[in-house]
């Protein structure tokens, strides 16, 4: 049953130990009620390993693994591998849910090994853009300016300068049938792309936003706003690459990494030089992907 | 059953196909790579039906494995020295999770320098990683100690992980006559693996879960170790049910050759044992009271096993085929340890050899035990460790 588009049943009971306006939280959310109770789920190490509480208690209805930090994807390839030969395949989704550093760090070995082997899996990344879980280090995916406890910004710089990797084209490189980024603050479009990767025949990876009040610092109450925010400055673009074609599917690219960056506590320390840079680098970024979409529908 | 000459790598692709291994992990090293090369062919020819992952790791293979297990499939994969030593942390994970995942280990000693021959300082440095640890010595122990893993594992009162470590090259790469047995009796002795807690969406279950100091983490390694304890006995029985079916003996934790009457006893482990053998028959000929323990397996450490062997002895040699750097060899510390507070217990003297894959041979057995004749003649060791044939 749906309400508004979304399905009505959850498959998360409360009593989960999130910090308020947890991403994470929001991204599983929506993830499960798609995939439905046929699912069993893997995570690793990460928030969301400390999220569904200490044994013997869980607040989720469906199956879940934990796996050693950098296994999400080996340890879904086993899931999927035992389900095939059991003839349940079929019938199951199997979910790797990881983090940004258990994806884009210390897991991308396993990722790229289980893409490649083609196993029948989704692989969701949570991006929340530093090791939330061991409170804020920087991770690959910290962006551009950001301050984490191993980037602390300080009198002489010390912050984050490096851009993001590019989790999407490191994925797409591989040929992977189906990738796609989503944002809860855009639920409709999660929900679409999730049906689709439930539907894949072979490995779908979602990149999924997912924000961080306790890391980012901002008051929790301005997730969903901050996600728009994401979104509507090319900062976290959302599209889709499918059989080898790029569709973005928000493309009002109207507001300024400012706008975004002066909402959060990480980026407080920033110069407006080194803001201007981060918005020439977004710039950039967004039209290589719009020409990506072009030559790819070509 | 069928006889047919072939290497202990393909005597351990045998082990895991009459088992019907469902789930197949697969990483190449040398000297292992035959066994899952022979793996793939059976899958490919039909004749073994199971999913064969081409994972990127020697971590991802057990991670698969792991996950398969928890998912209810009966799993299998090998690897030897550095690929070992990269799933460590993982070899921790299945035992803590309690798959019964059994593994074959071509044992290889360690880089650098490179050196791709036997050393069973690989599987040593998992002593305390919560597998089972067998040692084989001829390439038919392989096989069915393979299928014997996967009945104790599986085994309810069990549920851990087995290793089986046959010796580079000596066993690996040396063919030896081997019976296969028939796959009826295989599929009757080892029915097909039901896990207990299965990952099952009509069931769900999180599995592996934060547990704090105040709760249950204690007692789940607590269980660990009950379990372990249970091996010995329980592998007694499947052996026994093994020789009723299949007509081939084996003797539980140690295997004892000459030791009635022996005066001098070594312990050795590995395909090393046969050339003990030969010199056991060679010294016994000339009227010396010699013997030789095989240590079969080295987790769960038969220590009433070996205390009650050895209660005769007057002199003990451990031979270990690997190191702890700083202070001795495996075997021996874990046998002195048991030996401690024994009433008579036997001088106890350390030799290291046939490390990196050097040759032990039967003139290097004659002057290991002409040595251990020689401190007990005197009552003194000479050197409590002795790096035999070093040439520094």
């Amino acid at each position: 049953m749906k309400r508004a588009g979304i399905p009505t049943e959850e498959f998360i009971y409360s009593g989960h130990t999130a910090c308020p306006g947890c991403g994470a939280m929001l991204v599983a959310r929506y993830l499960l009620k798609v995939l439905g109770k046929n699912t069993i789920m893997n995570i690793p190490a990460c928030c969301f390993a400390a999220i569904p509480g200490t044994f013997p208690d869980t607040c989720l209805s469906i199956p879940l693994l934990y796996n050693a930090f950098e296994t999400t994807a080996a340890t879904a390839s086993g899931i999927e591998a035992a389900l095939k030969i059991k003839g349940k395949k079929d019938k199951i989704t199997v979910v790797g849910f990881a983090g940004d550093g258990g994806t884009a760090d210390i897991g991308i070995q396993a990722l790229s090994g289980a893409i490649e082997r083609g196993h029948e899996i989704i692989y969701v990344c949570y991006d929340n853009e530093a090791y939330m879980n061991t409170g804020m280090q920087t991770s690959s995916l910290t962006p551009m300016g950001a301050t984490t406890t191993t980037n602390p910004a300080g009198k002489k710089g010390g912050w984050r300068t490096r851009t993001k990797k590019n989790m999407m084209e490191i994925v797409a490189a591989h040929n992977i049938p189906y990738a796609a980024t989503v944002n809860p603050s855009y639920p409709m479009d999660f929900i679409k792309k999730i049906e689709k990767a439930k539907s894949i025949k072979g490995t779908s990876y979602i990149h999924a936003y997912s924000v961080c009040p306790t890391g980012w610092r901002y008051q929790p109450e301005l997730g969903l706003e901050l996600g728009r925010l994401a979104t509507e400055t090319g900062i976290f673009p959302l599209y889709e690459f499918e059989n080898g074609v790029y569709t973005v599917n928000y493309k009002k690219k109207t507001k300024e990494v400012l706008e975004y960056y002066k909402l959060q506590g990480r980026f407080r320390h920033l110069p407006e030089d080194f803001i201007k840079e981060v918005q020439s680098v977004i710039d950039k970024e967004w039209q290589k992907l719009l020409y990506k979409e072009e030559c790819s529908h070509r | 059953m069928v006889k047919k000459i072939m290497t202990g790598n393909v005597a351990a692709a045998w082990g895991a196909r009459l088992s019907r291994a469902e789930v197949i992990a697969a990483y190449p090293i040398t000297p292992q790579t035959i066994i899952v090369e022979k793996l793939a062919q059976f899958v490919s020819d039909g004749e073994l039906k199971a999913e064969y992952l081409h994972v990127e790791s020697e971590h991802s293979a057990m991670a698969a494995c792991i996950a398969a297990s928890q998912t209810g499939a009966r799993t299998f994969t090998a690897t030897s020295s550095q690929g070992l030593v990269l799933m460590h942390e993982l070899l921790h994970w299945a035992s803590g999770a309690r798959t019964p995942v059994v593994m074959a280990n071509v044992n290889r000693a360690l880089a650098p320098p490179w050196n791709v021959w036997v050393e069973h300082t690989d599987m040593m440095s998992q002593r305390d990683t919560g597998w089972i640890q067998f040692y084989a010595e001829s390439n038919q122990e392989v096989l069915d100690t393979i299928i014997m893993s996967y009945r104790l594992c599986e085994d309810k009162d069990i549920q851990l992980p087995a290793m089986i470590g046959l010796d580079a090259f000596y066993l690996s790469h040396t063919s030896e006559i081997v019976d296969i047995p028939d796959q009826e009796l295989v599929d009757k002795f080892l029915p097909q693996y039901e896990s207990s807690y299965p990952l099952d969406v009509d069931n769900p279950l999180s599995i592996g879960s934060l547990s704090m100091p105040h709760q249950w983490y204690p007692e789940f390694r607590y269980k660990i170790h009950e379990a372990m304890k249970r091996v010995i006995p329980k592998l007694n029985q499947i052996e026994e049910e093994f020789y009723k079916e299949f007509g081939r003996k084996y003797t539980g934790a140690l295997e004892l050759y000459n030791t009635k009457d022996a005066e001098v006893v070594l312990i050795v482990s590995g395909a090393a044992a046969g050339t003990v053998k030969e010199t056991v028959d060679i010294l016994k000929k000339k009227g010396l009271k010699v013997g030789l323990i095989r240590l079969r397996i080295f987790r769960p450490f038969p220590s009433e096993e070996l205390n009650k062997a050895l209660s005769k002895a007057s002199f003990v040699g451990v031979i270990d085929r690997s190191f702890s750097f700083g202070h001795e060899g495996a075997i021996f510390s874990e046998l002195k340890a048991s030996l401690y507070g024994t009433k008579n217990s036997p001088l106890i003297k350390n030799y290291i050899l046939g490390i990196g894959g050097r040759d032990i041979t039967t003139d290097t057995i004659s002057r290991v035990y002409d040595n251990c004749f020689t401190c007990l003649k005197n009552n003194k060791i000479d050197t409590p460790i002795e790096w035999v044939d070093i040439k520094v």
